[in-house]
C-alpha cells in the first residue's frame, strides 16, 4: 500500500499563504484568551483543593450538593459531575486543607443520609507549592528550548536552523495552549507535561526534514535553494504523514477511551501532532529559506561592493 | 555471517533476560487477591521484583511537608533540622507499618512522603505531623510573672499569639521575666515558664501505663543516662516548685516537685484516652521533630479510582497500539511485520527495564509507553521509506536495504535525541505521575534506537541469508 507515489508540491512558492494560516491560528489563540479571560489555571498553580467524591447511588440534583457545601461555609468553589461522581474545586490559597475536607464531607453526608459517599481523590496544593510549580514549569520550557536550539545548531552548524526549529516548536506549543484555553480546560501540571511532549515530538519532524535538506544540499548544490527544499519536503512527505498518523492514532485512542485522567493530555497530543507536521513543513523550512536567501543576498551584495571597492583602488 | 551471529545472540540474550526479569510481575498479576494480600503482609521477596505502580494507579497518598525552620533554637542549623525531621518521620512511618513508603528531602525545607496503598491517610497525617516537642520547664511564680499574666488576660491575647510574634506585644515582653515565656494549660490556665531545662530528645523510652490517679492512661517515660542526671539535678534544685511538662506548647501537667528524682523516670499525665496515649508514646519513642511541619501539598487517590484508571488507561493504550501494529502491516506488508516485531521487543525490554530498576509506572507513564511505541514506528518508517526510494532508483533489494539503514541512522539519532532533551527536563520538573511519563518516554526512545535499527536489520540479513525472499515486499 502507498498513499501516493510521489508528489511535487511547490511548498516554498506558496509559503506566504501558509504564513496566513499560522497567523489565523494565532488569532484564534488570542481570541480564545480574551473570550475566556485568560487560561483557567488549576489548583496546581493557584493553590487550593480538589475533592472527588463518589456516591453509592446516582445523584438527582447537583443543587443539593451545592447547598451542602455552602452550608459548610465554603464560598467560592466549582462543581463538576458525571453520573455518581462529583468533583469539588476551591481555588483559594488555603492554609490548611483539613478543616475544609472535614466540614465538606460532614455537610454533604448530613444532606444525603441514605446515599453513602466516599472520597475518591483529594488534591491539596498550598500557596507556596503553587508558586514553586509555576516556576518549575517555566524553567522546564526554557531549558528544554535552549537545549534543543543548542543541539540543532550544533548538528546543522548554524544557529539559524536551531532557532528556526525552536520557533516552530514555540508556535506549536502556543497554539496548542490556545486550544486548551478555547475549550476552557483546566491548566495543570498534566497540561504542561503534554505541551512539553508536543515540543519534543514536534522537533522530530523538523530534524528529519532538515537532515534531508542538508543531504540534498550536499549532492545537488547546483540547483537553486528553493528547489532543493521543495524536493526535500516532497521526499519526506510520506514518512511525515505516516509517522504522525501512528502517533495520532494512539493519541486519539487515549482521547476517546483513556478516561478523564489522561483526557486533557490526549487532547493536546492530538492537536500537537497535527501542528507538529504543519509547523515543520509550512513554518520552519520557509523560515530557513527566507533567512538563507536574505543572507546570501547580503553576501552577494557584499561581494559586489567589495569588487567595486577593490576596482576603485 | 559472524556479525549476524553476534547480533543475534545479543538480541536473544536480551529477550531472555527481559522475560526473566518480567516473570515475577507476570505471576503477580495472575495471583488472586488473597494471595497478594498474604504476600504483602509477609513482605515476600517478590514485592521487590515486580513492576512498581505509582500512587495514581495503586491508590495512596503523596504528601509534601514544609519544615518551619523559622522557629528553630538558635544553635540548630536549618539543614540539620530538616535532615533530622526526615529521619524521625521515617521512624514514625516504619512504626505505623506502611509497605514500601518513600520519604525524601526535597530542596531546603521540604520533605516528600509517598505512602502507597494506605487505607487511612488521616491517621498517617496525624502521626507524621505531630511535632511531639516535649519540654520540661519550671513554673515561674514571681510577682513579675503574675503581673505579666494579668496584662495578657486584660488584653485578651492568647499565649500562642504572643509566642508567635513577641515583638508585636512590646509591653508584655518588657514585663516578662528574663528568659521565660507564656504557655497555656488545660482549661485555659496560663503559666509563665522559665526556659526549657530538658527536652524529649533525652528520652530513651516511652510507654502507655494505666497508673493515673483514676486509672486513666498515662505515658511513662525514661530518660537516657545523661538526661536522667540532668533531671535529678533539676528536681534537686527546684524542690517545692512546679515542674511543667509541656507538649507541643501546651502544658500537660505541672506537679509540685517533692523530692529529687534520681532514677530518670517520669510520668506524663494528661486527659488522654488510650488511643491518644498510644500515639503519643509512639511519637515520643520515634523522637520529637526539631521544628513543626506543615502539609503543603497532598494528593490522595482512593484504591477504587486507581483500579478504574488502570482499566481505562491500559485499554486505550492497547487499542491504540493494536491499530498502529495493524496499520504497519497493512501499509508496509512484510516489512511492516518486521517493524512490528521490533516494536513488540521494544515493549518487552521497556517493561523489563522498568521492573529491574524499580522505576514507577504511572498512568501518564502507560500513555507514555503507547506514545513511545507510536514514535518508535518513526525510525522504521524512515528506514522503510528510504528503502522504497532506493528501490525506485533501480537498486536491488539487498543494496537498497543496506543503503536505507546507512543513510537514516543519524536522522533517527538526532530526532530521538532532541525528544530526549524534552523528556529529561520533563523529568526534572514533573511530580510523581509526570515523572513516570518522562521515564517511559526516555527509556522507550533509547530502546527504540536499538530495536528499530539493529533488530530489524538483523531480521533482514537473516532473511537474505536464508534466501527466504529475494524480493521482499516493502
Amino acid at each position: 500500500m502507498q498513499f501516493f507515489k510521489s508528489t511535487n508540491i511547490d511548498f516554498i512558492g506558496n509559503r506566504r499563504k501558509f504564513f496566513v494560516v499560522s497567523i489565523l491560528f494565532f488569532v484564534i489563540t488570542v481570541v480564545a484568551f480574551i473570550y475566556r479571560h485568560g487560561p483557567n489555571y488549576g489548583i496546581d498553580f493557584t493553590g487550593g483543593i480538589m475533592m472527588q467524591v463518589s456516591f453509592e447511588n446516582k445523584l438527582d440534583d447537583l443543587q443539593d450538593v451545592r447547598k451542602a457545601i455552602e452550608e459548610a461555609q465554603v464560598t467560592s468553589f466549582e462543581l463538576q459531575t458525571s453520573e455518581n461522581l462529583v468533583v469539588i474545586r476551591a481555588k483559594k490559597s488555603l492554609q490548611s486543607q483539613e478543616e475544609f475536607e472535614k466540614s465538606i464531607s460532614k455537610s454533604i453526608q448530613d444532606r444525603f443520609p441514605d446515599n453513602p459517599m466516599q472520597i475518591e481523590r483529594i488534591e491539596y496544593v498550598g500557596p507556596s507549592v503553587g508558586q514553586y510549580l509555576s516556576k518549575q514549569a517555566l524553567y522546564a520550557f526554557f531549558f528544554a528550548f535552549l537545549g534543543m536550539i543548542v543541539y540543532v545548531a550544533f548538528r546543522f552548524k548554524s544557529s539559524l536552523w536551531g532557532i528556526a526549529s525552536v520557533l516552530g516548536i514555540i508556535h506549536d506549543v502556543i497554539i496548542s495552549f490556545g486550544f486548551v484555553i478555547l475549550v476552557n480546560k483546566e491548566v495543570n501540571i498534566t497540561v504542561v507535561a503534554a505541551l512539553l511532549t508536543v515540543a519534543g515530538y514536534s522537533i522530530n519532524d523538523t530534524i528529519v526534514l532538515f537532515d534531508r535538506i542538508k543531504e540534498n544540499l550536499r549532492f545537488r548544490s547546483k540547483e537553486i535553494f528553493a528547489n532543493i527544499i521543495n524536493k526535500s519536503i516532497n521526499e519526506v512527505l510520506v514518512r511525515t504523514i505516516v509517522t504522525s498518523l501512528t502517533v495520532f492514532i494512539v493519541a486519539s485512542s487515549l482521547f476517546f477511551f483513556g478516561g478523564e485522567v489522561i483526557h486533557t493530555f490526549a487532547y493536546i497530543m492530538v492537536i500537537g501532532t497535527v501542528l507538529g507536521v504543519y509547523s515543520t513543513v509550512f513554518l520552519c523550512t520557509p523560515l530557513v529559506y527566507e533567512w538563507e536567501v536574505r543572507r546570501s543576498n547580503r553576501l552577494k551584495m557584499a561581494i559586489k561592493q567589495g569588487a567595486v571597492n577593490s576596482k576603485k583602488k | 555471517m559472524n556479525k549476524i551471529n553476534w547480533k543475534l545472540w545479543v538480541t536473544v540474550l536480551l529477550l531472555v533476560l527481559s522475560l526473566w526479569t518480567l516473570w515475577p510481575s507476570i505471576s503477580w498479576f495472575m495471583m488472586s487477591k488473597d494471595l497478594k494480600e498474604q504476600a504483602e503482609q509477609s513482605k515476600d521477596s517478590i514485592l521487590g521484583k515486580i513492576l512498581k505502580l505509582g500512587l495514581d494507579l495503586k491508590g495512596g497518598t503523596h504528601l509534601l511537608l514544609e519544615v518551619d525552620t523559622s522557629r528553630l533554637e538558635e544553635n540548630v542549623k536549618a539543614k540539620d533540622a530538616v535532615d533530622r525531621a526526615t529521619e524521625i518521620i521515617r521512624n514514625r512511618i516504619d512504626q505505623f507499618g506502611v509497605a514500601e513508603p518513600m520519604i525524601v528531602k526535597q530542596g531546603d525545607r521540604w520533605i516528600v512522603i509517598q505512602l502507597p496503598g494506605i487505607k487511612d491517610p488521616k491517621a498517617a497525617k496525624d502521626l507524621i505531623g505531630k511535632t511531639a516537642l516535649l519540654e520540661f520547664r519550671i513554673v515561674n511564680n514571681s510577682q513579675e510573672a503574675g503581673k505579666t499574666l494579668d496584662l495578657l488576660t486584660s488584653k485578651g491575647i492568647k499565649p500562642v499569639q504572643f509566642r508567635e510574634d513577641t515583638s508585636k506585644y512590646p509591653e508584655i515582653e518588657a514585663a516578662l521575666p528574663e528568659g521565660s515565656s507564656i504557655f497555656e494549660g488545660k482549661g485555659s490556665v496560663y503559666y509563665v515558664l522559665d526556659k526549657a531545662l530538658l527536652t524529649g530528645a533525652a528520652l530513651t523510652n516511652a510507654k502507655v501505663e494505666f497508673g493515673g490517679q483514676f486509672g486513666q492512661p498515662v505515658v511513662a517515660i525514661e530518660f537516657s543516662k545523661e538526661g536522667g542526671r540532668i533531671f535529678a539535678d533539676i528536681t534537686e534544685k527546684n524542690r517545692e516548685k512546679n515542674l511543667a511538662i509541656v507538649l507541643d506548647g501546651i502544658v500537660q501537667s505541672a506537679p509540685v516537685i517533692r523530692t529529687r528524682i534520681p532514677d530518670g523516670k517520669a510520668v506524663i499525665e494528661g486527659s488522654f484516652n488510650a488511643e491518644d496515649a498510644r500515639l503519643l508514646a509512639t511519637v515520643l519513642r520515634a523522637g520529637a521533630l526539631p521544628a513543626p511541619v506543615k502539609v503543603i501539598e497532598e494528593r490522595t487517590v482512593g484504591p477504587s479510582l486507581g483500579d478504574d484508571s488502570i482499566k481505562k488507561g491500559f485499554m486505550s493504550s492497547l487499542i491504540g497500539v493494536i491499530v498502529v501494529f495493524a496499520f504497519m502491516v497493512a501499509y508496509y506488508r512484510t516489512s511492516g511485520l518486521i517493524a512490528d516485531i521490533a516494536l513488540a521487543l521494544n515493549l518487552i525490554i521497556l517493561m523489563a527495564v522498568m521492573a529491574y530498576f524499580q522505576f514507577t509506572l504511572t498512568l501518564p507513564g502507560v500513555a507514555g509507553i503507547a506514545l513511545t511505541l507510536a514514535m518508535a514506528v518513526d525510525a522504521n518508517v524512515l528506514i522503510l521509506e528510504r528503502i522504497r526510494e532506493e528501490l525506485a532508483t533501480g537498486k536491488t533489494t539487498r543494496v537498497a536495504v543496506d543503503a536505507g539503514y546507512q543513510k537514516v541512522f543519524w536522522t533517527i539519532f538526532d530526532a530521538n535525541f532532541t525528544t530526549l532533551i524534552a523528556a529529561v527536563f520533563l523529568f526534572q520538573f514533573g511530580t510523581g505521575p509526570i515523572k513516570g511519563f518522562a521515564v517511559t518516554l526516555s527509556i522507550g526512545l533509547i530502546i527504540s534506537m536499538f530495536t528499530a535499527i539493529t533488530v530489524t536489520k538483523l531480521i533482514y540479513e537473516f532473511l537474505f541469508k536464508e534466501n527466504f525472499l529475494l524480493k521482499i515486499k516493502i
